[in-house]
């Protein structure tokens, strides 16, 4: 199960090597040019029979996770956090260090320790360590180093109607349509890139558009789903098992309009379920490609997903069948050349 | 004096928002393609049009887009809640009207509040006077976008209006790329999309047309009314030649520049050291490896109103300074 395989992997902005590595051997066959550019970008070319629009679809490899900054004298580790991550769910949450991936846990002083003032707030990085269960400083270091990157540990679980919980899932979801739209049989050529670092800045995307120069892209993304009782409906972004979600505008990209209608009117004429992305909150790759040289068109089409930068985020498989779907057919659409 | 309040009415009564200046690029292309050598609409939509010399390649740039509301959502009574495009005051905002690209016009208005100056955009809405979804949906649709609706104002000192800001930055242009004559330089005048939101119409068109000096014409703030915030900068007393805002801190042989040519030709000019905001200089002056960049500003008062104001005479100054500096041999 490749998502399993995509979700469990590492790939803390910045070392996205493992995830990189199982998509250079998932997508390599598939093909006609692949290269990994200085930053770490999968820039990855399919000729089909149709060569233009130069179309690019693009999902980012990174996700958030920490970095170790200062072991203890009794061996318990200092860190801090790599992209954004809310402090309020790190307590007690189990973890993999470095390259040897060493099992540890967030630990905190127990409640019964806590002053009453402190149990009212959240615990700051500075209360919290990584406990890897070693007895020193001298036994810790032969484990773990300054710098190291932590993931956390979280395994991929299937439950509930068709839902699957993983970690990652913002944005290996998006890695895992790209792959499957490289191994499908698609007459139009486009180049599928991988980027590094976006949780971190869309540090990635520039340096790939520069080189790709699209004049079309597609971004994949995992996004913010908050479909609880307790959100107004007007606040709620996306929700689970409504369709892919097409974004109107974030903080970094105001879609094209009439690419965005485009891509409604196949979904409409094929009976594809969507949604809108309601909110102009976040970003994604897609504020660093539409503005990278003299500038070009994009779109964000998403997979809803609940609770994401944390170690359990939630989607649901209909959500990514229909993305998948409604990707083909805008591939087909745009071959069709009436865009 | 002069002032051509017929073609600055027009251009602040056209829809144009940020992501959507389709109305207004093609009103300025039919305004401005006679006196030009080439036009161009580049991907994100900016209008580029040229007047070719053999000198150095000046870009000048007034964006296009205005600050705008987007609907994100429609109730089963027909109210629309939205999210702003661009700098958008939930205070500035109660109370006013708004038009859609189609014509249909509604209200701003807000869930009661206990603290007005604690009014958030998410507890706001739009009454577009319908009465259900149902009817809402043949007018309106989530990710349509609407402007404010404001009528066009003017005395014999100023015009005041919505969306000042920058049309009368397009207006200064349009004017100026009319009476340039006599100019060696290679002149690109760019009517940008997307200011409001990031700068990012002039970054791309900056990146293509790779000039050797840039310059923006936009609106900038004043410092002359009642206990306004203490900023050298008044209405009715020239031209402003901007030394920094946020964005930039302008080069200084470009303001030395147009302060000489100002001086040279008795255009009365006052310096603009802005402590927020930014404009299209602050985007072309990094592009690529860096080009020579200042701004032009019109000084205006409620910025982001509905009813900004601008001094006629300064408005004017702007041009001549504008033609004078593009007529030398830079």
């Amino acid at each position: 199960m490749l998502l399993k395989k995509l979700t469990e992997a590492s790939g803390v902005s910045g070392n996205e090597k493992e995830v990189r590595d199982i998509i250079i051997e998932e997508i390599k066959e598939y093909v006609d040019n692949i290269q990994v550019d200085k930053i770490g970008n999968i820039i990855a070319y399919k000729k089909g029979r149709k060569d233009s629009p130069r179309l690019m679809i693009t999902a980012h490899m990174d996700e958030v996770g920490f970095i170790i900054t200062g072991i203890n004298d009794s061996g318990l580790l200092k860190f801090t956090t790599v992209g954004g991550i809310d402090h309020r769910i790190l307590v007690s949450k189990p973890v993999k260090v470095g390259k040897k991936e060493i099992p540890g846990v967030i630990g905190a002083k127990p409640i019964h320790l806590q002053k009453k003032e402190e149990r009212l707030k959240t615990l700051s990085l500075d209360q919290l360590y990584i406990d890897i269960g070693v007895n020193s400083k001298e036994e810790a270091e032969g484990l773990v180093s300054i710098g190291d990157y932590v993931t956390f540990y979280s395994e991929y679980v299937e439950f509930g109607n068709d839902l699957i919980k993983a970690k990652a899932l913002d944005n290996r979801v998006g890695c895992n349509l790209l792959i499957d739209l490289l191994k499908s049989n698609t007459d139009l050529s486009f180049y599928a890139v991988f980027t590094v670092m976006e949780e971190v800045g869309l540090v990635g995307a520039g340096p790939a558009a520069y080189t790709v120069e699209p004049e079309i892209s597609i971004i994949l993304e995992g996004t913010l789903c908050s479909d609880d009782l307790d959100t107004e409906e007007h606040l709620i972004p996306t929700k689970l098992k409504q369709g892919p979600a097409i974004s109107l505008l974030d903080r970094t990209t105001l879609f094209n309009i009439d690419f965005r209608k485009y891509i409604v009117n196949i979904a409409e004429k094929n009976g594809i379920p969507y949604q809108f992305r309601k909110t102009s909150f976040g970003g994604n790759d897609s504020g660093k490609i539409h503005q990278a040289k003299s500038g070009s068109t994009t779109a964000t089409i998403s997979v809803p997903c609940r609770y994401i930068h944390s170690p359990i985020s939630v989607m649901a498989k209909e959500d990514y069948k229909n993305t998948y779907k409604l990707l083909k057919f805008i591939l087909s659409e745009i071959e069709k050349g009436d865009f | 004096m002069n002032f051509n309040s017929e073609l600055a009415k027009k251009l602040v009564n056209i829809y144009s928002p940020s992501g959507d200046e389709n109305n207004i690029r093609e009103f300025i292309k039919d305004e401005i393609k006679d006196f030009v050598d080439e036009v161009e609409i580049d991907s994100l939509g900016n209008l580029i049009a040229r007047k070719k010399g053999k000198g150095k390649k000046i870009m000048l740039a007034a964006h296009m887009d205005q600050i705008g509301l987007m609907v994100t959502d429609i109730d089963d009574k027909g109210f629309l809640r939205f999210t702003n495009i661009g700098g958008i005051s939930p205070v500035l905002s109660l109370g006013q009207k708004v038009i859609f690209k189609n014509g249909t016009v509604g209200v701003i208005f807000a869930e009661p509040v206990d603290n007005i100056g604690k009014l958030k955009l998410e507890n706001m809405f739009i009454d577009i006077g319908v009465l259900n979804k149902e009817e809402a949906e043949k007018k309106v649709s989530i990710g349509d976008i609407c402007v404010y609706e404001s009528g066009f104002s003017e005395n014999d000192n100023v015009i005041f209006s919505k969306c000042l800001d920058d049309r009368i930055g397009c207006f200064v242009l349009i004017e100026t790329l009319k009476r340039v004559k006599n100019s060696d330089n290679d002149l690109y005048f760019v009517f940008t999309v997307q200011e409001e939101v990031g700068l990012r119409g002039a970054r791309t068109s900056a990146y293509k047309i790779n000039p050797d000096l840039g310059i923006a014409i936009d609106v900038t703030s004043s410092g002359d009314t009642p206990k306004a915030k203490r900023f050298a900068v008044s209405l009715n007393k020239g031209t402003a030649i901007k030394v920094k805002d946020n964005s930039i801190l302008t080069h200084p042989k470009v303001r030395e520049l147009m302060a000489e040519v100002a001086e040279e030709n008795s255009i009365p000019y006052q310096m603009e050291v802005l402590e927020f905001g930014g404009t299209d200089s602050g985007a072309i002056h990094l592009t690529r490896e860096g080009i020579p960049t200042g701004a032009i500003s019109i000084p205006t008062r409620y910025v982001h109103s509905t009813v900004e104001m601008s001094s006629k005479k300064d408005i004017n100054y702007s041009v001549d300074l504008l033609v004078k500096l593009l007529e030398k041999t830079i």
